[in-house]
């Protein structure tokens, strides 16, 4: 599986899309920060930012990326190698290489800026967290979308489906909700909607870092628990952690099944 | 000719004044004695020494632990104590009363003052007196700490109070004012009881330079008090934050707020006020930095509003405000209505969520800026939806509702928002 990831890893980094999507996040880094001055005020335009597009070309990629590399899969394939190594190699492979990209782009600036020395810098290692997780999630949900989509045009339809859903469709209906049902006891609910959606639960963690004034004022036991207190944090994270399991462990069935 | 007789005749009178004052500030030298209480002195306890004591002496308390209570200040005299020496009130009641004019307490640390449904005990009680000052005081273990009664013209400085105080209902405040006038509180210190300062009826009180902070409701609380001024106060971590409510003409200047988290929980919070001035404040991270209701003419100036949940919290009844130059920085919510009307001026105030842009640069948007969103409407109405803060769709909505107001106040515009951060 090292191998396989070794190589995938090597060559996306020879790839022109990993360096414009680093140069991108250079680019935006740096402008935020020349046009701000303000560090705590980029960190949020960033966060705003990354919660969007991070799935996004997560999705995109790893479709993009399982497609193109099908012959030199199929030619693996024939070789005697674990179809776990081989799909979980080129999943994490891909992973990493996104995720470095982000990083490297967002740190640089940010570190040149003196990230070190200012007291933003908890929030500033949570967005990159939370960025690292989004990539792994939405990677691996896109393997799993190309692994059962033979076509291609489907593949890519599905993904920025679930791009879309996920990202703006899932809370016009999650608020909907809320008000629907506004005369019963919601605060479990919300909490519980918040789980169901990767990228709403890396919104909480963010949340957490910098509206913790304004999400006090809601008088609910739960709330107060889950945001007073560290506990809102791990369970975040823990969530963060079943949401790349779950599909991580689906491209594995899913693989071992598949006929090719 | 007349014009030059009058000022000679005004030059006289004056030297003749300060004659009188000189006369007078002798004998009292000569007449005032010194008493020493200590374990091994003429006199041990300081009720006795008081009894002691004619008109103008000073009491000076050597440090030891003095079991006393119901002390009883009837004439004026100066107690002054050296080391601080202690005072154990043993919970029994109040420690000290004073129901003289000209009193001076200084240097005194007083402990253990008794707890009582029926009565405010207090270690320091000023009754119907003028003149007094109240200095370098510490009191602990407490119920009442400094309550001052129908008193007027009086100092309290530099005291440090530090309560342990858990619920409301059976603790008391720091200092607390009734029917006074003309009160100084200026350098103290007070944390843990239920109000920091507490004010009723007490009209032309400077407070100045004190800290507040870990209180149980209030850091500082108006009642009924007018013409009332309060600057470069720290308010910090209470229960509550600060109220001011049923006051008229209070001047708020230079105070900082800080952290008051909670769903009661306010940096400031007006209620009925009016013609108050509220300028270079800083509120930060509160829940609520202020909430407003019933409230006119205030004059919001140079206030800035850092990190808070909501900035401004308006729930109603509240005309002709405004607010100029005030720096509004990465709030949640910077403005909160829960009406449709609104007759407040908010003018040159600089927004960190502004995105118009200045194209004849005189630092002036080109943009008004609408500070009210949508989604603090939803959120008024539906709580739990703060959850969804941040979110892409929240954005899209409040991006419309932006374009053609349905929810939100139509008219409630900065016109001439600020591009860069004020500074003074």
């Amino acid at each position: 599986m090292l191998k396989i990831l070794k190589y995938s890893f090597y060559d996306l980094m020879r790839s022109r899309w990993s360096y414009i999507y680093f140069l991108f996040y250079l680019l935006l880094g740096t402008v935020l920060l020349f046009l701000n001055n303000d560090l705590s005020k980029a960190i949020i335009t960033l966060m705003n930012v990354i919660i969007i597009l991070v799935p996004l070309i997560g999705t995109i990629f790893g479709v993009m990326y399982y497609y193109n590399s099908k012959e030199f899969t199929e030619l693996l394939l024939a070789q005697p190698l674990k179809r776990n190594s081989i799909f979980l190699g080129q999943y994490l492979g891909l992973s990493l290489s996104l995720t470095m990209s982000l990083v490297l782009g967002i740190g640089i600036p940010f570190i040149l800026y003196g990230i070190f020395k200012s007291d933003s810098i908890w929030n500033f290692s949570l967005l990159l967290i939370t960025g690292a997780f989004l990539t792994f999630i939405f990677t691996a949900l896109a393997f799993n979308i190309s692994l059962s989509n033979e076509n291609k045009i489907k593949g890519f339809g599905y993904a920025v489906l679930l791009w879309l859903f996920l990202a703006i469709i899932y809370d016009g209906i999650f608020l909907m909700s809320l008000i629907l049902f506004e005369d019963y006891p919601l605060d479990k609910l919300s909490l519980f909607g918040t789980m169901l959606n990767p990228i709403d639960l890396s919104r909480t963690l963010i949340l957490l870092k910098l509206d913790i004034s304004a999400l006090l004022g809601y008088t609910g036991a739960v709330f107060k628990k889950f945001f007073g207190t560290s506990f809102g944090l791990i369970v975040s994270l823990f969530m963060l952690f079943v949401w790349i399991l779950i599909p991580t462990l689906r491209i594995i069935v899913k693989s071992k099944k598949k006929d090719f | 000719m007349y014009k030059k007789f009058n000022i000679y005749h005004i030059k006289k009178l004056h030297k003749l004044f300060i004659v009188i004052i000189m006369i007078g500030m002798h004998t009292i030298t000569i007449y005032a004695n010194t008493h020493i209480v200590c374990k091994t002195c003429a006199h041990t306890t300081i009720k006795e020494t008081i009894k002691a004591a004619s008109a103008y002496d000073t009491i000076i308390v050597k440090k030891a632990t003095y079991n006393e209570y119901n002390i009883i200040v009837d004439k004026p005299l100066t107690i002054i104590g050296k080391n601080y020496p202690v005072i154990d009130g043993k919970r029994q009641g109040e420690i000290i009363t004073i129901i003289s004019d000209h009193v001076t307490i200084d240097g005194l640390f007083i402990i253990n003052v008794g707890t009582s449904y029926t009565e405010d005990y207090a270690a320091i009680r000023v009754k119907k007196s003028k003149d007094f000052m109240i200095q370098n005081v510490v009191l602990e273990k407490l119920f009442f700490g400094i309550y001052l009664e129908k008193a007027r013209d009086g100092v309290l400085y530099h005291n440090k109070i530090i309560g342990d105080a858990v619920e409301e209902y059976n603790s008391g405040n720091g200092i607390q004012l009734w029917y006074c006038k003309n009160i100084i509180i200026e350098h103290n210190f007070v944390q843990r009881v239920r109000d920091g300062i507490y004010l009723e009826f007490s009209d032309d009180c400077k407070i100045k330079n004190n800290v507040s902070s870990h209180n149980i409701r209030y850091g500082l609380h108006f009642m009924f008090s007018n013409n009332d001024s309060y600057e470069n106060n720290t308010f910090e971590k209470n229960g509550a934050g600060v109220a001011v409510m049923f006051s008229k003409k209070i001047k708020m200047y230079r105070n900082i707020f800080k952290e008051n988290w909670g769903s009661a929980s306010y940096g400031m919070l007006l209620k009925e006020i009016n013609d108050a001035e509220i300028t270079e404040n800083t509120f930060e991270e509160n829940t609520i930095g202020i909430n407003i209701e019933g409230s006119n003419r205030i004059q919001y100036s140079k206030n800035n509003f850092i990190n808070n949940g909501w900035a401004i919290k308006v729930r109603g009844a509240c005309y002709t405000n405004t607010f100029k130059l005030n720096n509004f920085l990465n709030n949640s919510f910077d403005i909160s209505y829960n009406s449709k009307l609104n007759d407040n001026l908010f003018h040159n105030n600089y927004w960190s969520k502004y995105t118009g842009y200045d194209l004849d640069k005189d630092g002036i948007g080109d943009v008004p800026y609408r500070p009210v969103k949508l989604f603090s409407y939803i959120v008024n109405r539906t709580p739990e939806t703060i959850i969804l803060l941040r979110s892409l769709f929240i954005d899209i909505i409040d991006f419309s509702e932006k374009v053609s107001p349905v929810f939100t106040p139509d008219k409630l515009l900065d016109h001439h928002p600020l591009i860069h951060k004020i500074k003074w």
